[in-house]
């Protein structure tokens, strides 16, 4: 078993995490338009990996032998383009260009046109099927570079989901770690009531992943998560993380309406004053 | 009879897979009809078969396409430009990622089979997407530069190829220059441009027109996108009357390029042989191109017709 990670450790993943969770409204409330709730769902899994986990370099974004990402959830773009400029991959200032004109800050990531984007998503279902390929590759090379992929839970109810599921475990790509946010509403609702992909891990359980789950929001329990993927061999795996959409900002909390709907001004300035009390604390 | 054009892929891909390491071949069920099977008795580590799952073939396509290497993936024209679309937009064309899709089995002459597997939209669908080269081999030989020059091409690129064996009209020292036509005969009434299998009908019918007296000259565009141009606007300041040939519904395809090209340049009359807004059926191929008028005989009756539409 990997070593855990110090209290102090967590304590500045933390940070990290409310830091992204900041930039997350900041960005969306400025360019009133983006998906503010499945994005700070996502702020721990995203920071853990950039955090504690994955081999990437701001100064060198394309180096062969890195660690890749690929957000299938291409919409939570937020999430990643506050993670990379977090991490330094492009000034901070930077992400209040979100979804303008001529921005690298497309409205779904976009390779071509930001430096750290592994992969252009955005259009649900595609994420897992290139992530796969990224591993497939990796394999090919005889590279240690591992893939990592976060898909939606509502995101399950596309069909060519299940054929990469079924792609990457039949070729055994157990460099291959995916995580779903299950924060449980999509657009309309409830994911159990649209139409419910549940239970989620014993699908992937059924489709011969190895299947974690976990508290989404617990950073010791990502980072132990990552790790003991690591120590799969002959499986990609699946790692279920229960998460809150919206988390942090407690009018958003577990509210299918902020999946895609930007704060105003005034609710922009009393989340941001939330998210540093929290901070504070 | 020469060679298919799908059996000319899978010659070529082994010979090149044993030229470029990095070329990886992926295939949907179908790699003995699609001849990568060829490849995979070659190189078996990597050659991978997704199964039936079109989406997932041109996702893992990209996928590697984004980790360095050279995917050519292949199945039935229908399922990849048809079923697959989307994928090919958005997680190949639109980071231009360099994924090579062969197609086979395209247009009516299928056959047997019948409508449902009879791809006569996937020129329109491929050439619509920015980022994309499109390409129909008339030949084996022209099939084998093609996919030479696909294989060594930085960017994505569909290459449409039939099940049915075609004869052969280029010769081994044949040279494919992307985007420009071949000149296969010179003439000054007409031009007939003609793309795919429908190449050789289109020369055939240039020889029924010398017989009438009329002087044909013929075009084959293997390169629907980008297209050329110059040969284009050429063809009709040289002969003041076109007609497209294509095994492909006639919209979208070869003649509408041609059509958008002219209209822009040089307006000229104009006739589009192809499939006419409607579904094909099962049939063996001869019979199929006869019922929706894809001879020889067609090709010269539309070129009297263009002809006599000249002021």
């Amino acid at each position: 078993m990997a070593e855990k990670l110090t209290q102090e450790q967590v304590s500045q993943l933390e940070k990290y995490a409310q830091s992204i969770r900041y930039s997350i409204v900041q960005m969306v409330t400025e360019a009133q338009s983006g998906h503010p709730g499945g994005s700070l769902s996502a702020a721990d899994i995203l920071t853990t990996l950039y955090f504690a986990e994955m081999n990437v370099n701001p100064n060198d974004p394309q180096a062969a032998s890195r660690d890749r990402f690929v957000l299938s959830k291409g919409h939570a773009a937020p999430v990643l383009y506050a993670t990379l400029a977090e991490k330094g991959f492009f000034p901070k200032e930077e992400l209040l260009t979100l979804r303008r004109i001529d921005s690298r800050l497309q409205g779904h990531p976009s390779m071509k046109n930001l430096p750290g984007i592994d992969m252009s998503t955005g259009s649900l279902g595609q994420g897992l099927s290139a992530a796969a390929g990224l591993a497939l590759a990796a394999r090919l090379d005889n590279s240690a570079s591992r893939v990592y992929t976060v898909l939606g839970d509502g995101e399950l109810e596309e069909g060519m989901v299940w054929e990469a599921a079924m792609f990457a475990a039949h070729y055994k790509l157990d460099n291959l770690t995916a995580f779903v946010d299950f924060n449980g509403l999509q657009i309309d609702g409830p994911i159990s009531e649209v139409l419910s992909p549940l239970p989620i891990p014993e699908k992937w359980a059924a489709f011969n992943w190895h299947v974690i789950q976990i508290d989404g929001h617990d950073i010791q329990a990502i980072y132990d998560a990552i790790q003991t993927a690591k120590t799969i061999k002959g499986k990609p795996t699946m790692i279920v993380a229960q998460t809150i959409k919206g988390k942090g900002v407690c009018e958003m909390e577990n509210i299918a309406d902020w999946h895609g709907k930007a704060p105003t001004r005034q609710q922009c300035d009393l989340f941001l004053s939330q998210l540093n009390e929290l901070e504070a604390q | 009879m020469g060679l298919a054009t799908r059996e000319a892929y899978g010659e070529i891909l082994k010979e090149l897979g044993g030229k470029y390491e990095n070329i990886v071949v992926l295939d949907a069920d179908l790699s003995k009809s699609t001849k990568t099977a060829v490849f995979a008795k070659a190189f078996p580590q990597r050659f991978f078969n997704v199964g039936i799952a079109e989406q997932n073939l041109m996702g893992v396509g990209a996928g590697l396409a984004a980790g360095g290497k050279i995917p050519f993936v292949s199945t039935f024209a229908m399922f990849a430009a048809g079923r697959a679309f989307e994928q090919i937009r958005n997680s190949i064309c639109y980071p231009k990622l360099n994924v090579k899709i062969a197609a086979t089995h395209a247009g009516l002459t299928v056959g047997e089979d019948g409508a449902s597997h009879q791809a006569i939209e996937d020129i329109s669908l491929m050439r619509s997407i920015p980022n994309m080269t499109v390409i129909v081999p008339a030949d084996a030989e022209e099939t084998r530069k093609a996919i030479t020059f696909a294989a060594e091409y930085d960017g994505p690129v569909y290459i449409r190829l039939g099940r049915m064996a075609v004869p052969d009209l280029f010769a081994a020292d044949y040279t494919f220059e992307h985007g420009k036509a071949v000149q296969l005969a010179d003439g000054k009434d007409v031009t007939i441009i003609a793309t795919g299998i429908m190449v050789g009908a289109a020369n055939e019918a240039a020889k029924q027109l010398q017989d009438a007296g009329i002087s044909a000259r013929v075009l084959n565009i293997h390169t629907i996108k980008p297209i050329d141009k110059e040969a284009i606007i050429k063809a009709a300041a040289d002969t003041g009357a076109i007609v497209t040939c294509e095994e492909h519904s006639i919209i979208g395809g070869l003649g509408s390029a041609v059509a958008e090209v002219l209209v822009e340049n040089s307006p000229v009359p104009m006739e589009r042989i192809g499939v006419c807004d409607t579904f094909g059926e099962s049939g063996i191929p001869s019979a199929l191109l006869k019922k929706y008028h894809l001879t020889a005989e067609d090709i010269a009756a539309a070129a009297k017709k263009v002809i006599s539409r000249k002021k």
